[in-house]
Parts: C-alpha cells; sequence; structure tokens
C-alpha cells in the first residue's frame, strides 16, 4: 500500500483502522525526513498488514502537539488507536519494522 | 558468490567519493549504507563550504547528488548495517544483518555521530526536550527558551539559528571563551536574545513530562543554579561510529581509526576515510579526498596482490 498522507481531517478514520498503524512525522525542511522518506515508502509497498501515513507537522501542529512531537522525523505505531512504540530521529529499516513488531 | 574488488561501508561523502573513483577505475564496487545516502550531510543545513555550489546547496540533495555521481558508474548500494568484519587475508568478509559478502578491499567510512552530554535521563528524554540538531528541530521552539551547549563552530552556528527562532538562548561552555572562529564572535555578541554562561556545565535535567530546565554548574566557583528551559541543543562534538570495529582496527584513546594521509588503516587492503580516521579537519572536502586516496592506494594494493 502506498503511504497515506494524514491530516486533522482523515485522521480520525486513520486512528481507528483494525492494523497497526505507523505514523511519520515529517516536515519538508528537515533533513533527515527525507533520509527516512523512501525507507518508511518500502515498509508501506512491503507490509500491506500494517496501514502507513505521513504527517507533515507545518499544515498539522496540532497533530504534533498531540503525539508531543518536539523531533523530525517521529515515527509513531498505534495500535486500536493507541500510542504502543514512538521514536524521534531517523532510524534504520530493521530498527523500523521491529518497532511495528514489537 | 561474487568478490568484490572494493566494499566501501558507509554512504557520506567520503564513502560516495571511494565509490565513484572505484566504479570509475573499473574496480567492482558495493557500498553498503545503514539508513540512507548523505550521513551527517542529512543533517546539515544549507552548506556553504563546498566548492561549485556559488549559491549553496542543502546538505539531503548534496549527499543524493553524490550518491548518484557514483551509481552512474556502476557502484552498487545495499541498505544493510555491518555487524561482523573478517580483514586478514587476501579475501576479505563483510556480514550485514541479512547478507555475508567477500572482496578484496574494505573502506570504512562509517563517519561519527553526535555526542551526548553523559548526564542521567539523557537518552529518554531525547526528543522530549533534548536535541541534536539544532536545524532538524529548532522550529519547534519558536518564541521558547533554549539552551546550546558547546564552545565549537557548530554550537556557535546552532546558537544563532536558534536566537532567530526563541525567545531566548543561553550558550552554556565549559570554557570562558569560544573555540569557534572569529566569523561567529560578533554576530553572537550583538544577538540580543543570547546570554553566555561562561565556565558552566549541565550537572542535571529538570524534568516532568519533558525537560523544563536544567541545573548548571559554574566550574570554577562551583556555584549550581537553576535556569528554566523548554529545550537544550547538545553540540559538543562528534564521536567515532567505531563501536562495531573494536578489537578488529587499531583505534585511538578517543575510537578514531589510527590512520594518516594515506587513509590506509594498519591491515593491508583495509582503509578509512572522512570523519572516522585520525585527522586534523573534519570537513566534506577533506572527507571526499580521503575517497579518492583510499582507491588510489587500493588500485595499488590490488596490483601488488595479484
Amino acid at each position: 500500500m502506498a503511504v497515506i498522507k494524514i491530516n486533522s481531517t482523515n485522521f480520525e478514520e486513520i486512528k481507528k483502522s483494525e492494523k497497526k498503524v505507523l505514523l511519520d512525522f515529517y516536515a519538508d525542511w528537515c533533513g533527515p525526513c527525507k533520509m527516512v522518506a523512501p525507507i518508511i515508502e518500502e515498509i508501506a509497498e512491503e507490509n500491506p498488514q500494517y496501514v502507513v501515513g505521513k504527517i507533515d507537522v507545518d499544515d498539522c501542529p496540532e497533530l504534533a502537539i498531540q503525539f508531543g512531537v518536539s523531533t523530525i522525523p517521529n515515527l509513531v505505531v498505534l495500535k486500536d488507536g493507541e500510542v504502543v512504540n514512538q521514536i524521534a530521529g531517523a532510524r534504520p529499516k530493521p530498527q523500523i519494522l521491529k518497532m511495528l513488531e514489537e | 558468490m561474487s568478490v568484490y574488488d572494493m566494499i566501501i561501508i558507509g554512504g557520506g561523502p567520503a564513502g560516495y567519493t571511494a565509490a565513484l573513483y572505484a566504479a570509475r577505475a573499473g574496480l567492482s564496487t558495493l557500498l553498503l549504507e545503514r539508513m540512507s545516502a548523505g550521513g551527517q550531510l542529512g543533517l546539515t543545513g544549507t552548506v556553504d563550504n563546498y566548492p561549485g555550489f556559488d549559491e549553496g546547496i542543502d546538505g539531503f540533495t548534496l549527499g543524493m547528488k553524490m550518491q548518484n555521481s557514483a551509481e552512474r558508474f556502476g557502484a552498487l548500494t545495499e541498505y544493510a548495517e555491518v555487524t561482523a568484519l573478517e580483514l586478514n587475508g587476501n579475501i576479505k568478509k563483510v556480514i550485514t544483518d541479512y547478507a555475508e559478502y567477500e572482496c578484496r578491499t574494505v573502506v570504512i567510512a562509517t563517519g561519527a555521530n553526535p555526542r551526548e552530554l553523559g548526564i542521567a535521563g539523557e537518552t529518554e528524554f531525547m526528543g522530549k526536550g533534548i536535541h541534536y540538531c539544532a536545524h532538524c528541530d529548532g522550529r519547534f521552539y519558536k518564541d521558547k527558551t533554549v539552551a546550546v551547549v558547546g564552545g565549537g563552530n557548530s554550537a556557535a552556528a546552532d546558537a544563532l539559528y536558534l536566537s532567530r527562532l526563541a525567545k531566548k538562548v543561553y550558550l552554556i561552555h565549559r570554557r570562558d571563551t569560544l573555540r569557534a572562529t572569529k566569523i561567529y564572535h560578533e554576530p553572537l555578541k550583538s544577538a540580543p536574545n543570547i546570554e553566555f554562561l561562561w565556565d558552566s556545565k549541565i550537572t542535571d535535567f529538570i524534568t516532568d513530562q519533558r525537560v523544563s530546565g536544567a541545573e548548571v554548574q559554574n566550574i570554577k566557583t562551583g556555584e549550581v543554579c537553576k535556569i528554566s528551559l523548554d529545550g537544550i541543543f547538545v553540540s559538543i562534538g562528534r564521536k567515532p561510529a567505531t563501536e562495531f570495529l573494536k578489537g578488529i582496527i587499531p583505534l585511538d584513546e578517543n575510537g578514531y581509526i589510527i590512520s594518516d594521509e594515506s587513509t590506509k588503516a594498519g591491515i593491508p587492503g583495509v582503509f578509512a576515510v572522512g570523519d572516522v580516521r585520525t585527522k586534523a579537519l573534519r570537513q566534506i572536502v577533506t572527507a571526499v579526498s580521503d575517497g579518492a586516496t583510499a582507491v588510489h592506494y587500493a588500485e595499488e594494493y590490488l596490483a601488488e596482490s595479484e
């Protein structure tokens, strides 16, 4: 599946997903975000068992605040709408997959 | 299994320059990168001191350009972290979390990461008020109060950058003068919202759900004061990414691979390039220079060992 662009309008719907959700908080001006973006896309393509979304912190500051994001990229795993894992900073692919599996 | 002429570990400027020179010279070349091209470049805003870009270039784009330059001549990139190495003998082994590779020469270009303060709670509150990249996270501190720890060029640049966003910036430095080059001194002093805390170090974080302040000690007087902070930006230098090389390759007391301008790393056919080796000046231009030098000596080594 492709990475879904998330905003405050579609977020509530995404949150209700029965699948685990991976959220990638990013901004266009952030180098490490650009580094991690292709990894997030690969994870989305290769793992239909997850819902993968990206959130632009400039467009959706309220979501960034809700998840206490003050470092980007910021990766959040949701299960049944609850945060089960959260990591600040760019990470290699195996580590992100592990976050999802935990 | 094919044997590569060269495996390069790390895809920053030094690694991709080695890949460019090696592939262009006709060597079969594989580069292993744990995350994505660019290395520390990805953490940099605009790069103004790499020649050829007369209006500057952003670090991420420069990293991608270096990757493309090498891949244009047939260098391959695999995304995997190296977990083990066998460097002795003519055929060397490089083992990642996915596969095992064989090669004749190894170039280590793993670079360096930000050095931590080493204070309790630092890892726990990383991203919750403790930061290592002002250009990445500074914008979350618009009109807030922050501290920059350090006195070198990157600390000075971070403090200036943050002073344009934040309400107030404390610059906490353990000496009474900056190590940063002169170009920074005047702008720092004339910034109305930067306050210097000389001869000082953070001894403890004050935390709630996130960082809310710090205890700062004056090293000379021993006096401790508490300051309220929304964020702390740590900029006290780098530590080389050589944990996986301990006991395999000679390192100096700070963890850098012991080498010189030849980039030879103490084992025949093994080279160290860029920030990961002992050197006077760690810059993009000196890193790319290392990449070319390593390939020069690798070709010499390959010719001799045939």
